[in-house]
């Protein structure tokens, strides 16, 4: 399956859908109204919960605001609904960013209760502000005009739906195959991650959370103008649920599983409505989301992944063409060999009464291989993550090409120029190589949003693709650069996160416990590769456990024990250091 | 406001919020032991007081065809997996107690109220009747995720309370209830007036939290359940089965559910759908307390009901509106002074 293939299928799509008014009844039409109004909703949740990891259970707020806002300019002050759309859109937008920026450094399920809490308290709000109609709701909401072609009929609105949901899917599509798209898609594991590769997480969540927001806000303006009716029903907390329920059952990691999501859901729904009081008698309302919850619990116990993604195991893959060459990233300018790289000077961490890392010095040249090295719990990890902003030093001072980085972020560093490995490789399993190592090329580029979003971006893509396709060839692993990462074995993915490394154009490659886990031929091979970076004069930092890969590769040495740090020099005189020795096989007998 | 208010506002806050404290605690221990943040817990406390209510009203509550109906649904699921797993000899065990348990609940509950029983025992009833319901609903629902993420649980427990509160109208209907009072006594204190029930309330509080503070400091099986807190894994090398952790920390959860249900009948008017405002109020109180640790809950529940009380003075319409706002600087709060390790999220 090529890309043309996909784009026949998309067309044939539309087409469909194109002509289905003049086909359906009336009724049905109103359904497939309503599966396009709350396919906005779950669109952004599923770009909010699948992408970026966020479950919220509060959209349906925002899909009130927006519709209370459109009904208040609308059917109470008399003006047009598009004045309305703009004021929900920008209410809902501001009440969202607000919302992030307080909760969106929540971790985990923090962060999830806290959208049931403000889902809660915005959907109380609904009844019982004065002057927007209480629990009676806000009747007679003129209908959308056109000039002066009212959208009073539900075909004549099921265009206007159905084509935002068109164009949301596709700029959504290439807004997550673009550089912020990618960094939403590593936001999923964590943040440690994504903070190590220059990437603000924070910002990032916050501008998908305000994302989906605004596809709600959208949704909520389309539902009051076809309904002509609003009452804050549908925007209460079990509606927020059942948004997130959409998403899910569609496949949260997928756009286009939201809209499968709301079309299952709703016609799920209507059908039990149908079916339901013919086998229990007069409780159809309240079996109803009985049923639906069951459905719902069985759902998530059997299938997690969602619908979507299920289909699509069985689709033939679609073919990648390898990334053309293309005009290079800009580089850094890089420190000439034997300067002065990064500073350690009096570095001191504690945790509680342990000081894990005591008054340690040292110092990094450029173009050089330095390893530290000491026994287990000499404080060789904590004197890393204090380099790489993912601690911070109580006491002393880190300086880093003559910029002080004692106090930076891990963001800052990775920008500055500090590229890193993890001991426990993170990579982001479900997205391919080329994807991966395309992500270490963040801090080089400088597509935004809406360049992303309309593909106004094509020339930079195509450098960071040639560029990141380029570092997986210098690695060794440019073969088969669509693969997924999860699919490597260990030590190939040690050395995609090596490439991903590379790909941010370090003048400092931070290497943490590389060699652990990995068989004796891949050491080899991972030495001999970092071998071949020295003499590209990059200068690497290596944490390291295992003498014998330690001695034959690096320059010089630091060895750390108990916090402190023993003595520093070259790897013979490291090796016939008496304390050393004492160190790590406890003394002469 | 005057003091006289203020005080009346205070004692009237502290009372609700000892409820919440109840239900509070039973949400911590299930947390803590399963990793589930059960947000039914509130159905469970409204379900006790309409149970009551119909046992009061000399009607057998539909608290027994629902627990029938779970007890089957258990049965089958655990006759399934157990047939899967290969293991057809442990099947009596667990049908006893699935199947036979329950129903022998729910048959002798029946029993005894045709006797018409005078209060006491009819609190027991009720208390019996309501108990089986979340061991049940766990094996159901949540044992088969159990590996899951906080996140899918907690998602799974929405899903869970939406399905209760539909079933509650159907068992329960659709009219609110008010128990009569446990006692008529009152006493004045420093001039304002409180009512036996608030007492009771108050004390009733303190007792279960004591018993608790008892019954995990002094039992090996609360021992165990502490364990089973602390490391799943660790205990289950140590010969601890977190499967029945799980169902103990239920039972106990929701008989605590189960009191405050009781003593806060007399009080409020209970629909089936009440539960969830308690059990979120209960829940903020929870979370007040860091989802770990009892006292910090209790606290936290009893600092909700005051608020609540003082929000809901101010402006009746809008005092949820207080409750829920002020969770979000809490969770702020919270995340901030708990120092986390940072939970992968399933990929």
């Amino acid at each position: 399956m090529t890309r043309f293939h996909v784009q026949l299928a998309a067309v044939a799509v539309v087409v469909c859908l194109a002509l289905a008014p003049f086909v359906l009844s009336p009724f049905s039409i109103t359904l497939m109204n309503y599966i396009g109004i709350y396919s906005l909703v779950a669109i952004g949740l599923a770009l909010l919960t699948g992408v970026g990891g966020i479950v919220s259970f509060g959209q349906a707020a925002f899909v009130g605001i927006a519709a209370y806002a459109t009904a208040w300019v609308s059917a109470l002050n008399g003006q047009s609904p598009w004045l309305g759309l703009l004021l929900g859109v920008v209410l809902t937008c501001s009440v969202a960013a607000v919302l992030g920026v307080v909760t969106l450094r929540l971790q985990g399920h923090f962060l999830s209760l806290s959208t049931v809490a403000w889902g809660l308290a915005i959907g109380f709000l609904f009844g019982n502000v004065e002057g927007l109609g209480r629990f009676n709701g806000i009747s007679s909401i003129p209908p959308i005009s056109l000039g002066s072609f009212a959208l009073v009929s539900s075909a004549q609105i099921y265009f206007l739906i159905w084509g935002i949901v068109a164009v949301v899917l596709f700029l959504g599509y290439n807004l997550l195959d673009s550089r912020l798209g990618r960094a939403m898609r590593a936001l999923r594991g964590g943040n440690t991650l994504v903070e190590s590769l220059g990437i603000n997480a924070f910002q990032i969540k916050l501008v998908t959370f305000v994302i989906a927001a605004f596809l709600a806000s959208l949704s909520g303006w389309l539902y009051a103008h076809m309904s002509r009716f609003i009452s804050p029903g549908p925007f209460d907390a079990g509606m927020g649920i059942e948004y997130l329920m959409m998403t899910m059952v569609g496949g949260a990691g997928s756009l286009l599983g939201g809209v499968v999501g709301a079309a299952i859901v709703t016609l799920l729904k209507n059908s039990v409505q149908d079916y339901l009081p013919l086998i229990a008698k007069g409780a159809s309302g309240q079996l109803e989301i009985v049923a639906f919850s069951a459905l719902f619990i069985l759902f998530l116990q059997w299938a997690r992944q969602g619908i979507v993604p299920f289909v699509a195991r069985y689709l033939p893959k679609t073919k990648r063409e390898r990334p053309q060459p293309a005009p290079p990233l800009p580089r850094r300018p890089q420190p000439t060999p034997g300067e002065l790289l990064l500073k350690v000077d009096g570095a001191e961490r504690r945790f509680g009464g342990l000081v894990a890392v005591n008054n340690v010095s040292f110092e990094v040249r450029s173009g050089e291989i330095l390893a530290v090295i000491g026994p287990n719990g000499a404080g060789k990890s904590t004197m890393f993550n204090c380099l790489t902003g993912a601690l911070r030093v109580n006491k002393g001072e880190i300086v880093f090409a003559g910029r002080p980085i004692t106090r930076d972020p891990q963001s800052r560093i990775a920008r500055a120029g500090v590229a890193r490995t993890f001991q426990h490789v993170k990579l982001r399993p479900r997205m391919n190589l080329l994807e991966n190592v395309m992500l270490g090329t963040y801090g080089r580029t400088s597509t935004g949003l809406f360049a992303g979003a309309f593909r106004l971006n094509l020339r930079e893509e195509a450098s960071a693709r040639h560029e990141a396709l380029m570092q997986l060839e210098r690695v060794g692993l440019g073969d088969k650069p669509f693969e997924l990462a999860g699919n490597l074995p260990l030590g190939n993915q040690r050395i995609l996160e090596i490439a991903r490394a590379l790909a941010a154009d370090p003048a400092l490659l931070v290497l943490d416990e590389p060699a652990a886990g990995l068989r004796r031929q891949e050491k080899l091979r991972l030495a001999e590769l970092l071998r071949s970076l020295r003499a590209d004069h990059l200068t690497i930092l290596i944490v390291e456990h295992d003498m014998e890969f330690v001695m034959s590769l690096v320059d010089r040495i630091v060895v750390l024990d108990f916090g402190s740090k023993l003595c520093e020099g070259v790897p013979s005189a490291i090796r016939n250091d008496e304390r050393v020795q004492e160190a790590y096989l406890g003394g002469v007998a | 406001m005057t003091s006289d208010i203020a005080a009346i506002l205070a004692i009237d806050g502290i009372a609700t919020g000892a409820v919440y404290a109840l239900v509070a605690i039973g949400t911590v221990l299930i947390f803590t032991v399963t990793r589930v943040i059960f947000i039914p817990f509130g159905d469970i406390a409204a379900f006790t007081a309409l149970t009551l209510a119909a046992l009061d009203a000399k009607r057998f509550p539909g608290t027994g065809a629902l627990v029938v109906v779970l007890a089957c649904l258990a049965s089958l699921i655990e006759i399934i997996s157990l047939l899967r797993a290969g293991e057809p000899r442990l099947l009596p065990r667990a049908l006893l107690f699935y199947l036979v348990l329950p129903l022998a609940v729910v048959g002798a509950a029946w029993l005894v109220m045709r006797m018409d029983p005078p209060l006491a025992v009819r609190l027991v009833l009720a208390l019996m009747l309501i108990t089986p319901i979340s061991p049940l609903l766990d094996r159901i629902v949540f044992r088969p995720i159990a590996d899951g993420t906080v996140l899918l649980l907690l998602t799974v427990s929405v899903a869970l309370h939406f399905a209760l509160v539909g079933l509650g109208l159907l068992f329960f209907g659709p009219e609110g209830v008010r128990t009569e009072p446990l006692t008529s006594f009152s006493t004045e204190f420093a001039g304002v007036l409180i009512s036996g029930q608030t007492m009771l309330i108050v004390i009733a509080a303190l007792v279960f939290s004591g018993l608790l503070y008892l019954f995990f400091d002094f039992s090996l099986v609360g021992k165990s359940l502490r364990a089973t807190a602390v490391n799943r894994t660790g205990s289950r090398l140590m010969g601890i089965r977190p499967a029945r952790a799980g169902t103990i920390a239920y039972l106990l959860g929701s008989l605590m559910a189960g009191v405050s249900g009781i003593l806060i009948a007399p009080v409020n008017t209970v629909f089936y759908d009440s539960g969830f405002l308690i059990g979120l109020k209960a829940f903020v109180g929870a979370i007040v307390g860091g989802m770990t640790s009892y006292p910090g809950a209790a606290i936290g529940a009893v600092g909700v009901g005051i608020l609540e009380s003082f929000a809901s003075f101010e402006s009746s319409a809008l005092k949820d509106v207080i409750v829920f706002s002020l969770l979000i600087p809490i969770l702020i709060w919270r995340s901030l002074a708990s120092l986390h390790s940072e939970e992968e999220i399933e990929e």
